[in-house]
């Protein structure tokens, strides 16, 4: 064999990962995590106004609603994010903006995606860099693709602080604090908020989306992390701006956080709040072309 | 309670923040684009297309297929009305909605602007498109559809839509306002509870 042959890096048939795709943003935007749902559930139990009942048995009502007609539970479809984890395919980037075409017809999927200054919108959902892929590469005889459809009211309301060291940990709890109340009804409450502490200002806001990938019934690892997750959701439910930020005790579904080492005078830390709809779906394909699905995650 | 479009002043006043209410008939969309274009006409002295005066203005950015020669609602969630903020004062001015449908709440010009007109602002739970889209009996038109199907001034034809409850009302009052405030006095004990007095 020369030396100059290629590496093989097409093991998939492009169809498989295009029908993947558009499976996954189908069960994304149809249905909710086992995770998400339970903490809707538990949220209405606590709820004594009237006016919070509404929001969250309207909520709850219009899942199963979504479920059973197979309609987006919210007409926001998002703009599509993709994380990755596998051997490199070769091709794959475009079996992925095929899959969101096909799916953004198909479903259908409101198109989102428009021009950044011409606000021009090609009503495909398929832009420069959009969808956006993360890879994570990995040496298991698979590719997983995680799909996460993020709407905007939420997103609108990311914050980015180049903290001080010495603001430390009460700086962290401050900035979280005031972000959710600066942020009010707006991101539909009850949401999810993930942190990024740590990194740099690009890898901060980073962490904060991949936090809001663990299942919400998963505490983080390091108890010290896992601590501040817990003492910020109960900060963050006391304030009383309730579902919709129309007054209540469910504000958050839960606080996530994920960190990294920074530089010695820095630390970054970002802000992204989740609507309650907190929609993701991942998928497994194997290289015999099975396919298995889980909107929790697999790990 | 169940509101039939158009709306004239006194039922108008009848409600207050708290309310919960379902309206039927004509309902317009429009969000950033449509408030944006809508104003530029008016500076240009043009006529709108449709008019809103004692009619219900919906913050949304539906999902609507066409199906063969009609036009079909997937979902229809309202979107962030904060985002208008800055537009709405003089868009109620002009153009004189008796109802403003959205969600998370509007800034303090837009609730006076509104007690001003007579106009109140029904919120609907956001994200929940499924069951707002169930309330629409049909897809009467569409104008402005160049600015892409989201920013598009939908025109709707609504039956028992809802549950909508008043959060900003005729006389001034928000419900938002009030949230606030008890936000504000929640604040103290949460932060000493933080360590961040």
């Amino acid at each position: 064999m020369s030396s100059k042959q290629p590496i093989p890096v097409r093991v998939l048939p492009f169809e498989l990962v295009e029908r993947t795709v558009v499976n996954l943003l189908r069960i994304a935007v149809t249905s909710l995590p086992r995770d998400v749902m339970e903490a809707l559930e538990e949220s209405l139990e606590k709820e004594t106004s009237p006016v919070a009942k509404i929001q969250l048995e309207t909520i709850l009502e219009n899942i199963r609603l979504a479920e059973d007609s197979g309609a987006p539970m919210c007409q926001d479809t998002g703009i599509p994010l993709f994380f990755l984890r596998g051997h490199y395919e070769d091709g794959i980037e475009e079996a992925i903006r095929n899959g969101v075409e096909i799916a953004t017809k198909e479903i259908p999927l409101r198109p989102n995606a428009v021009h950044p200054l011409t606000r021009e919108n090609p009503g495909t959902n398929i832009g420069k860099e959009i969808p956006h892929l993360v890879w994570n590469p990995s040496m298991e005889e698979m590719i997983e693709i995680t799909v996460m459809p993020k709407g905007a009211g939420s997103e609108n309301m990311s914050r980015l602080a180049m903290l001080k060291p010495s603001d430390g940990i009460p700086g962290i709890k401050k900035f979280v604090l005031d972000s959710v109340v600066e942020a009010g009804g707006k991101p539909c409450p009850p949401t999810i908020v993930g942190l990024g502490i740590g990194g740099s200002s690009d890898i901060a806001p980073q962490l904060a989306k991949k936090a809001l990938m663990r299942p919400l019934d998963v505490e983080n690892p390091d108890p010290m992390l896992a601590e501040l997750e817990h003492e910020l959701k109960e900060a963050l439910n006391a304030t009383g701006i309730g579902p919709m930020g129309l007054g209540g005790r469910t504000t958050v579904l839960g606080v996530k956080i994920e960190s990294a080492h920074c530089h010695t005078a820095s630390l970054p830390l970002a802000v992204c709040l989740q609507c309650w709809a907190g929609r993701r779906a991942c998928a497994r394909i194997y290289p015999d072309g099975m396919v298995s699905y889980s909107r929790e995650g697999f790990d | 309670m169940n509101l039939e479009l158009p709306l004239d002043a006194e039922k108008v006043r009848a409600l207050h923040c708290g309310d919960t209410v379902t309206l039927s008939g004509t309902i317009f969309t429009g969000r950033d684009e449509m408030h944006i274009r809508a104003l530029e006409f008016l500076d240009e002295g043009r006529q709108l297309p449709v008019d809103l005066r004692g009619g219900a203005l919906f913050h949304c950015g539906p999902i609507i297929v066409r199906d063969h020669e009609e036009w079909k609602l997937v979902a229809a969630g309202p979107t962030t009305s904060a985002r208008m903020n800055t537009l709405e004062p003089r868009f109620i001015e002009a153009f004189r909605p008796a109802v403003i449908i959205g969600k998370g709440g509007m800034s303090l010009p837009t609730v006076e602007a509104m007690r001003e007109n007579g106009s109140v602002y029904l919120a609907l739970t956001g994200g929940a498109a499924v069951l707002a889209a169930r309330g629409i009996r049909k897809v009467i038109g569409v104008e402005w559809l160049d600015l892409g199907m989201p920013e598009a001034l939908w025109i709707l034809e609504a039956d028992d839509f809802g549950p909508l409850t008043v959060a900003i009302d005729a006389h001034g009052n928000s419900i938002y306002e009030n949230v606030a405030m008890v936000v504000k006095e929640n604040l103290p004990g949460i932060m000493r509870s933080l360590g961040i007095e």
